[in-house]
């Protein structure tokens, strides 16, 4: 039966996928989906950071920016072919939140939080700064697009068509990853570290993993971020976005696979659709981080099916629904 | 302390049981001496190494993972005995399956030994006091240990299932596992020790087989008192 469940599920993840691309036909409704996909990616990898290993990060945008340039100046700069490019971009994110992982993972709670917001700050400052390079506050231009043989990825609806099977495949492997061996040793060291290393879980080896494996995902969005918008400036990957981010994940919901691709939808096309989100956007995602940290705790979904349940149970008088 | 024994480690409050079980286990580093197990110096090595040489505890405040089903904690007992990484488990390569079908039936098998196999796909969270120390024996049995530290692991249980907990103690012993046990619960105590150490604001004040510890003057005055008779 939990086979036939999940099967379902990815049948119709790919189904709905299939269907938006053959129904939307507007270039504006494609971007957005574009930018609703990069972030899932995103929110997924700091899911499963914070929501299932427990540790906390607000530097999340720095791997993210350094896919991005990684892939940008690598292509723009130096023409090397985008897809060796966003496999560079791999590497050197990996090797960044491994230098940066092993320091910062000793740390717990809001000392670890300092830590990683230190170093978004530092990438934000060296974006900046190494104008040679990146091209300073005003931005890389010049990123080509994606090519695939003689197909060149350079619409947002032959984007979607890059972005969504890219989602589809990373939400299988992240489904994957909590049900399995160290899935669950990630889940038991939120629970209690002590239990989980009394039972041979190395729990700093296994953050650390958890921390490049989540780096890994924002480097793909990065890469994919550039070569779908083609130009790239720091300001995308400042202090303000890795809070968005950790308000995606808290909205969707903490430990929710699922969670993440509602999170990042909620809170990509909101902004868009309010005008309000221009002026006050810092304000509201603070106050729409509190307001579910208070009342949502366990995010959007569970919340909601908990509201849909109590409303149930006091209609039917009273009496606990089967 | 011999293989396939049952030692008791007794003594009033902050004598230093739970500190003792704390050293072997390597959540506290000792400022002195040293613990051999199997012929190997554990002192300093981290927790995670020394479960990984087969030494499994429970814990004297049950910690439990709260967020994951009671199969799934009797699961994490297994992750000494099996090896699936990271990228495996996220591709679901072919052996990692098998591996994990192979870690499903010994959690089991754990669930049952403690007889909790009947409520294994409920949450951790919400079992009574005394199947939750269950679970944390289960667990730590899923990992298969040759030393097993039970921190008290009779408090909060009542009547009948502490007597569950005295014959799958006993059982363990005959499944070879060597048991280091911390109780207070003198009747279980008693009952189950090959030997008893008795400890009293960190020293050892007598070792010996239950009915020469009983009769130990200094015993009876640092903590069985007078009207202890067996």
């Amino acid at each position: 039966m939990r086979l036939s469940a999940l099967l379902n599920r990815w049948t119709l993840f790919a189904a709905a996928v299939l269907l938006l691309a053959l129904v939307v036909d507007n270039d504006y409704y494609f971007t957005l989906l574009n930018f609703i996909g990069i972030h899932t990616l995103l929110v997924v990898g700091l899911n499963l950071l914070m929501g299932y290993a427990g540790q906390i990060s607000l530097g999340h945008a720095a791997f993210f920016g350094l896919g991005a340039y990684s892939s940008g100046i690598l292509t723009a700069t130096y023409h090397v072919n985008p897809w060796l490019a966003l496999v560079a971009g791999l590497v050197i994110c990996g090797i960044a939140a491994y230098l940066i992982g092993v320091p910062a993972l000793k740390l717990r709670g809001y000392y670890l939080a300092m830590a990683t917001l230190g170093f978004g700050i530092i990438v934000y400052i060296i974006l900046n700064e190494a104008q040679k390079w990146t091209g300073g506050p005003s931005g890389l231009a010049g990123i080509p697009s994606l090519a695939v043989g003689g197909l060149s990825f350079n619409t947002p609806g032959r984007l979607y068509l890059l972005i969504w099977p890219t989602v589809g495949v990373i939400l299988a492997l992240s489904a994957n990853l909590v049900d399995s061996r160290t899935g669950r040793a990630l889940r038991a060291l939120h629970d209690s570290e002590a239990a989980a290393e009394s039972l041979a879980v190395d729990t700093a080896r296994l953050k650390l993993k958890i921390f490049v494996w989540s780096a890994l995902y924002a480097s793909v969005a990065g890469s994919l971020y550039a070569h779908t918008l083609n130009f790239i400036a720091p300001t995308s990957f400042g202090f303000m976005f890795s809070i968005k981010l950790v308000t995606m994940v808290v909205l969707g919901g903490m430990a929710s696979i699922w969670g993440s691709l509602l999170g990042a939808a909620v809170l990509t096309v909101l902004p868009e659709a309010l005008a309000v989100f221009h002026d006050f956007e810092v304000v509201i995602f603070g106050l729409i981080l509190m307001v579910v940290m208070i009342f949502l705790p366990q995010g959007l979904v569970r919340g909601l099916l908990d509201l849909w349940e109590w409303r149930r149970y006091k209609r039917e008088g009273g009496h606990i629904p089967v | 302390m011999p293989p396939g024994a049952i030692k008791a480690v007794i003594g009033p409050n902050g004598a230093g049981k739970t500190t003792l079980f704390n050293v072997v286990t390597g959540f506290l580093t000792p400022q002195g001496g040293r613990v051999i197990f199997k012929g190997e110096e554990l002192q300093g090595l981290p927790p995670h190494t020394i479960a990984a040489l087969g030494v499994a505890r429970t814990f004297q405040l049950v910690q439990l993972f709260e967020r994951m089903t009671v199969l799934e904690n009797a699961m994490v007992g297994r992750h000494r005995l099996s090896r699936a990484g990271l990228l495996a488990g996220a591709l679901r390569l072919p052996g990692t399956r098998e591996e994990e079908a192979a870690i499903r039936r010994q959690a089991w098998e754990a669930l049952e030994f403690v007889g909790l196999a009947d409520r294994a796909h409920q949450s951790a969270a919400v079992l009574p006091l005394g199947l939750k120390r269950m679970l944390e024996i289960a667990r730590a049995l899923a990992l298969a240990p040759t030393l097993m530290l039970l921190d008290e692991p009779a408090s909060g249980l009542d009547a009948r299932e502490t007597q569950r907990l005295q014959e799958m103690i006993l059982a363990l012993r005959e499944q070879g596992v060597t048991i280091l046990l911390v109780e207070h619960d003198m009747s279980l105590t008693m009952e189950v020790a090959d030997s008893i150490a008795v400890l009293n604001y960190g020293r050892l004040i007598a070792d010996g087989p239950p009915r020469y510890v009983q009769k130990h003057p200094e015993v009876i005055a640092a903590y069985l008192g007078t009207d202890w008779q067996a």
